[in-house]
């Protein structure tokens, strides 16, 4: 017998075993919490879509009907189109600033600290806590216009792009600072050497480097984007609502607010609400996984 | 040897960015500044100008606070004691459970413990909203709808991330000192409390940084969860104030969110180092 098996038998004998005799107090309790957390929710929840239900005891099967109805609900795609707008504005725009204000912050300055720390500041507040305070700042600024922020589906619309983006820039930011601080310090000093000019050492040289983090924040911003709800609902609800066709809509709702919304209309919509959050499911983890493929293979290997 | 020269010397450049984002900062911070005039101002005076400072007349001192220690038809300090209790105790379920399960996964590698790994990384993808309605219902039924019940559902729902980062930690840690501790005579338990522990303590203190953040800030799960007529957190209790239309007194409001944040402004600007690691580890992930 090699003395690598050897190893391999004693690592199994030392540790590997006595562990497994031991499995109902490490794991048990964790995988018994997810089961009740996680695992019955989510089969419940697909199984429930294709169900008339107000409580999940009185389900009764109706096949495909919940998603159909999804397919004539107007609330439904004014919110996925709010959405896709929301996340594609705010990856831009989160993702732009941060790494520009981490890039500065970077360079030799004075107070960068200081700077780092008030930036972050707005993530330690909850959605809802920051729905609140814009809500009274836009109503402020609007007043002088003698207008109110849920008074137009676009102010609401952009409202909730800044607070996000001011909320989240500092977030970014951390991840960006500590993706250029990891930039091989040879690397920058034969960039210099060789005369690259500013510009070719960031795009050529930093950006090729920092690319993990930009797959991260990309990645983050693009799920926080879709999955936004708190602050969605403390900012504007949803409002302006307006009727077409004979149903109500909320004008700045996104996606999750949506869901959430339209369990609440009466136990008839109780499934199309759950419907609503498989597909919703599905939108997510297939962009969360093509987004992770397409910047993965972009990044240097080392 | 240039460099040598004029050794920390701050550029004309350098010192024009430090400028620039002393304005921007102060940018940065005039939503919570304008929390903190707005609280101490009556609430006809913000109805006038939000922007304009307390004068005189418009000043009411901490009239606002004692004010929103009651306002709302539930007791402010109430919803505190609720959301420290529920997120103290989650963190620390999460951080203790979920590090005896990812040493169990990373050590024993059976089907079992793999199947459990892929399932924690898939859960970390899925939305809420997937499962609201149903974790609610099932919460119900299991009498998991109490203060006191629900860091349950936090484990459940949170050990995603937290299995995943403990994994990914205990996988870099050498086997020879778990080895040299069991041939020591340690059983399991003692070697993961008096030899594994104490070397996840970076993970520990990011995981619960992370956790602590969610917790304490979430909205959604509790308020579906709890009897919110009895429960309130922090965020249920903010949003209950403007859920009141016609009646709100924003004088009062800014003085509520002013008593929440505070607290949590003054632990960050003490343990700031720790928070923005945690944050910068937690983002491996993905």
């Amino acid at each position: 017998m090699s003395k690598k098996n050897d190893g391999a038998g004693l690592n199994s004998r030392l540790i590997r075993r006595p562990i497994q005799r031991w499995a109902p107090l490490f794991i048990l309790p964790v995988f018994a919490a997810f089961c009740i957390g996680f695992v019955w929710p989510f089969i419940q929840g697909i199984y429930l879509s294709f169900c008339n239900f107000n409580v999940p005891s009185d389900a009764k099967w109706v096949g495909v009907q919940n998603y159909s109805k999804i397919w004539t609900d107007a609330s439904f795609w004014n919110a996925f189109k709010n959405t896709a707008l929301f996340a594609i504005v705010t990856i831009l725009l989160i993702n732009v600033v941060a790494f520009t204000v981490a890039y500065a912050l970077t360079q030799k300055m004075r107070g960068s600290n200081l700077f780092r720390t008030v930036f972050f500041m707005p993530n330690l507040i909850g959605g809802v806590v920051l729905g609140y305070i814009w809500s009274m700042i836009f109503d402020g600024i609007l007043r002088a216009y003698s207008t109110y922020l849920t008074a137009n589906a676009t102010y609401g619309f952009w409202g909730l792009v800044v607070l996000v983006s001011w909320q989240q820039i500092g977030y970014m930011m951390i991840i960006y600072i500590a993706g250029l601080q990891a930039v091989p310090e040879d690397m920058l000093e034969a960039a210099k050497i060789d005369g690259a000019s500013g510009s070719q050492t960031l795009f050529k040289v930093i950006i090729p480097n920092v690319m993990p983090s930009i797959t991260t924040c990309t990645f983050l911003t693009l799920t926080n984007g879709f999955k936004l709800f708190d602050q969605n609902l403390a900012l504007t609800g949803g409002l302006p609502s307006v009727i077409e066709n004979g149903a109500k809509m909320n004008k700045t709702e996104l996606l999750a607010l949506n869901i959430y919304s339209t369990y609440n209309i009466n136990k008839n919509w109780h499934g199309v609400a759950q419907a609503k959050a498989v597909i919703f499911f599905i939108l997510v983890a297939v962009l969360a996984i093509t987004q992770q493929y397409f910047t993965r293979s972009k990044e240097v290997q080392q | 040897m240039a460099q040598n020269l004029k050794p920390k010397k701050y550029s004309t450049a350098s010192t024009i960015l430090t400028a620039v984002f002393v304005v921007v900062c102060l940018l940065w911070v005039t939503p919570i500044l304008e929390v903190v005039i707005n609280s101490f101002k009556s609430n006809n005076a913000i109805n006038l100008d939000v922007f304009a400072l307390p004068t005189a007349e418009s000043f009411v001192g901490f009239g606002n606070y004692i004010k929103g220690l009651t306002f709302g038809n539930y007791p402010f300090l109430k919803s505190v004691g609720y959301s420290v209790f529920i997120s103290v105790v989650s963190t620390f379920l999460i951080l203790l459970f979920c590090s005896m399960a990812a040493w169990y996964i990373a050590r024993v590698q059976s089907k079992f413990s793999n199947f459990f790994y892929y399932l924690c990384l898939f859960s970390m993808i899925v939305p809420f909203q997937m499962v609201m309605f149903t974790l609610t219902s099932t919460a119900d039924s299991l009498k998991l709808n109490t203060p006191w019940t629900i860091p349950v559902i936090y484990l459940g729902f949170g050990s995603g991330l937290a299995i995943f980062m403990f994994v990914g930690f205990v996988k870099g840690l050498p086997l020879e000192i778990e080895e040299a501790a069991a041939i020591d005579g340690c059983g399991p338990v003692r070697t993961f409390f008096n030899v594994v522990l104490p070397m996840l303590k970076p993970t520990l203190i990011s995981v619960g940084i992370l956790e602590l953040m969610w917790v304490w800030n979430d909205y959604l799960l509790p308020y579906l969860v709890l009897d919110i007529t009895k429960y309130r957190t922090i965020p249920i209790h903010v949003q209950y104030l403007k859920g009141s239309y016609g009646t709100v007194d924003l004088g009062a409001t800014m003085a509520v969110i002013m008593m929440a944040i505070l607290p949590i402004i003054i632990v960050y600007l003490f343990c700031q180092k720790y928070i923005i690691k945690g944050v910068a580890a937690g983002a491996v992930k993905g």
